[in-house]
């Protein structure tokens, strides 16, 4: 296409096929427009969103409401099993349902840098709308805003969410108390062994698919078998390792976890081997961890299994009493040692 | 330490190269360090280099002795 | 995972630990040091400690090489990436180590440096190549094993006569450390207790083979049993260990015969005396200066030698006076006889040698064992 003067103000039709973000595009004006009416809404399309509100206009049921918000970045955007769109749609979805609740809402704020192919953002887009309608929870408002090729990294995207906890539910980390058993969901270390073969530099190859997954009607079908549950957690960044010492340090308890019992699959083990990686320490995206008394956990255990995001859920371990917040482990090999916090970034090592 | 670990030759490779596996994860290494190396033999593989090849026999030898080690003790 | 899982099994563990128990002489106190961090590391995360006798001591010597690199040496990778358009690579470990004032390379690399991390040494020359106008310097760190990777990578940055490729060598050596250990001065002022046999590398020693270790059951009448790094590997070169001690041999046995020839891969071997010599004297980490104890590029090379081609001044910075490594790593004290263990020094802030990565004694006691030392009994023993 040779360059054409326009007129100031005339907007060209949005070209999904080989078209780039434009500064133009987060200006506010028409393109701004252009490209909310052609790409968001027509992806995400619900009643809320189709009235153009700056603000999203709902009832609400009353009762307790829970909202949570989590910004997304990640290289690649693109890995197997999902990319940044349905991660952020999941993402948020899943620290809503950490409390018990079902969400309802979302709000989804993206940040373009500018030259980003449409092609891409487009695919990012509708991956979102499909685990949005997949999830049946509409993203009802939204922002956009483009810098400077340079000042991003392709799309950033916060997404928040809006849920309601149904009466007579109190999920929180700081109500594991000594005795309780502690369950998780499924096979550990998908996401970030899935994330990590995508990396230019560690180039490995491997069928391994993120676990990317929205958990809140696994939730909400265990709270219906065991409503006291006591906390739930998903181990985002920094693994299982990470999410049961904040849950230990919020109650101010220790852990005992059964190494042997831990659901790893042998491909995430293999892929740690070779870089020198703690697989406790990688990140899910799709998993949870559930406390509960020992009454419960058997009826738990089986309520999460008869979920297809819980086949693989087992009990791994114990709460117990320490004054130092100690995660210890029970190794497969029959010794003991501790699971500490993570210290800086995992990096693959050579020694 | 120096991390290194066994992997299963899949393919020779251009280049003196070759494809290892472990439990489905592929990896492309070096040969530079060894020689003869044959799809099917187990290497230890360093920093995306083949160290040595793994000697199959003296593998089962010396599980053998853990083996026997634990039925001596059976018999105390 | 074949040839690893085999080597994970817990009721051969419980088999080979009621040997230990059974064999060990109660009237003794055995005390081995694994030299190799791979050892400590395997000791620490599958709790072997659990499974040994009270009186079977294992004392974690000095062999990783990002613990025994000195600061000085990573202050001066930091400032060569700080030379404009220049590209340091390095292996993952080196990124976090912290110099005395706070930087690191990942810090360098937050303000802008271009610091890459590489998976394998061919990485650094294939950037190379793909940045012909800008300097790449491989900041090379290793014991033996990771040595011929980075004289590949040096033969074929030759070949391919590439002009922007150099490479800062800390390339370190294992039997001379273990000697300095046995031998060195400072024995005689921190004292050394008494060590009754070396665990043997096994990485290392798949590269030099087990010959090199006969002179330290000879010289030293240590015994030493070369292993592998799986656990049972580990639990069978202790149990080797008592055996030689009961019987008064004092031999070289070698536990990982499946990698491990008496002679090493001579390729290798070769490929590295292409490359490399031995450099005069060489400052470790919590040891000292130890001579012959390191490699530097030979002169065919020296147009790869990233220490000719930059001007870099050596420097020597102390570890502050409290850190007791040197008298950890020659099993005199213990971590906990630190007075900042676990408070001033931490994996997130590491002030000696041995905190600075997962298989120094001080870190893998933090990260893995450090609950013992509220617990007056532990369950698991046998
Ligand atoms: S705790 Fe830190 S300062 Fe103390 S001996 Fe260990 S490394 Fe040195």
């Amino acid at each position: 296409m040779s360059s054409i003067k326009v007129k100031s103000g005339y907007v060209r039709a949005l070209d999904l096929k080989h078209g780039h973000v434009e500064m133009a595009h987060g200006s506010g004006g028409r393109a701004t427009a252009q490209l909310i009416e052609q790409l968001f809404v027509a992806a995400f399309d619900n009643a809320i969103l189709r009235l153009l509100n700056d603000q999203a206009c709902f009832p609400s049921s009353g009762g307790r409401m829970v909202m949570s918000t989590d910004s997304h970045v990640i290289t690649p955007l693109f890995f197997p099993g999902g990319n940044i769109g349905s991660l952020s749609v999941h993402g948020t979805i899943n620290d809503i349902a950490m409390s018990g609740a079902q969400p309802r809402y979302l709000a989804a704020s993206f940040i373009l840098e500018e030259g980003f192919p449409l092609i891409d953002l487009k695919r990012i887009v509708d991956s979102m709308a499909e685990a949005a309608r997949n999830a049946k929870v509409p993203i009802v408002t939204g922002d956009t805003k483009v810098v400077e090729r340079g000042s991003g990294d392709g799309v950033f995207i916060t997404t928040t969410g809006l849920g309601w906890v149904p009466d007579g539910i109190d999920i929180s980390a700081h109500r594991a108390s000594p005795g309780d058993k502690i369950l998780v969901s499924g096979f550990l270390g998908d996401h970030g062994v899935a994330v990590m073969a995508q990396r230019e530099n560690l180039s490995f190859d491997t069928t391994i698919e993120s676990d990317s997954a929205p958990l809140h009607e696994l939730v909400a079908h265990m709270i219906t078998v065991v409503p006291d549950i006591h906390a739930l957690r998903d181990p985002t960044r920094g693994g299982l390792a990470t999410a049961l010492n904040e849950i230990a340090r919020q109650s101010s308890v220790g852990m005992l976890v059964q190494e042997e019992y831990l659901p790893i699959r042998e491909s995430v083990n293999a892929a740690c081997e070779f870089l020198g990686l703690d697989p406790l320490y990688i990140a899910n995206e799709g998993k949870l961890i559930a406390i509960c008394s020992p009454a419960d956990a058997e009826n738990l255990l089986t309520a999460m299994q008869a979920h297809p995001l819980g086949k693989h859920a087992a009990i791994i371990g114990e709460v117990i009493e320490d004054t130092h917040c100690f995660i210890q482990m029970q190794t497969r090999f029959g010794g003991r040692r501790i699971v500490d916090w993570l210290n800086g970034e995992q990096l693959p090592r050579i020694c | 330490m120096c991390l290194a670990i066994p992997a299963c030759v899949e393919k020779l490779t251009t280049d003196n190269h070759a494809i290892v596996n472990l439990s489905g994860i592929r990896k492309t290494v070096s040969l530079a360090l060894v020689e003869n190396i044959q799809p099917g033999d187990y290497v230890i593989v360093h920093v995306g280099f083949a160290l040595q090849r793994l000697d199959p026999a003296e593998a089962e030898r010396t599980l053998a002795f853990f083996a026997e080690m634990s039925s001596l003790d059976n018999q105390i | 995972m074949k040839y690893i899982d085999e080597f994970r099994d817990r009721n051969l563990a419980l088999q080979i630990a009621s040997q230990i128990k059974s064999e060990a002489d109660p009237a003794k106190h055995y005390q081995f040091m694994e030299f190799c961090g791979g050892h400590t590391h395997a000791i620490s995360r599958f709790g072997i400690v659990d499974l040994l006798p009270n009186h079977v001591e294992m004392i974690h010597g000095p062999g990783c090489p990002v613990c025994i690199l000195p600061v000085g040496r990573v202050q001066t990778a930091i400032s060569l990436s700080h030379i404009p358009g220049l590209i340091l690579c390095t292996y993952g470990d080196m990124l976090r180590i912290p110099t005395t004032d706070g930087m690191s390379l990942l810090k360098a690399k937050a303000a802008g440096a271009d610091v890459r991390m590489v998976y394998s040494s061919i990485d650094a020359v294939n950037i190379a190549q793909n940045n012909p106008d800008r300097q790449v310097v491989f900041f090379a760190i290793g014991f033996e094993t990771t040595v011929p990777p980075t004289a590949v990578a040096l033969q074929q940055a030759r070949a391919a006569n590439l002009k922007n490729f150099s490479v800062y060598c800390n390339h370190v050596l294992t039997p001379p450390a273990i000697a300095h250990i046995l031998q060195s001065p400072e024995v005689r002022e921190l004292g050394l207790v008494q060590l009754d046999g070396f665990i043997g590398p096994a990485h290392v020693s798949v590269v030099i083979g087990s010959q090199p270790y006969d002179y330290f059951a000879e010289e030293f009448q240590k015994p030493v049993v070369i292993a592998g790094f799986e656990p049972l590997d580990v639990m069978q070169a202790i149990l080797m260990l008592i055996r030689q001690i009961n019987t008064n041999r004092i031999e070289v046995e070698n536990e990982f015969s499946r990698a491990v020839l008496q002679n090493g891969n001579l390729k290798a071997q070769q490929t590295v005396a292409d490359v490399f010599e031995l450099r005069r004297t060489f400052e470790w980490r919590g040891l000292g200066v130890i001579p012959y104890s390191a490699l530097k590029i030979k002169a065919e090379y020296a147009d790869f030698d990233a220490e000719l081609r930059f001007p870099i001044e050596e420097r020597s910075i102390a570890d502050n006076k409290a850190c007791e490594c040197g008298a950890i790593l020659r099993g005199v004290k213990r971590p906990q006889d630190c007075k900042i263990f676990g408070t001033v020094c931490t994996p997130d802030n590491p002030i000696g040698s041995c905190m600075v990565s997962s298989e120094g004694a001080c870190a893998a006691h933090y990260r893995y064992g450090r609950f013992r030392d509220h617990q007056s009994s532990i369950s698991a023993r046998v």
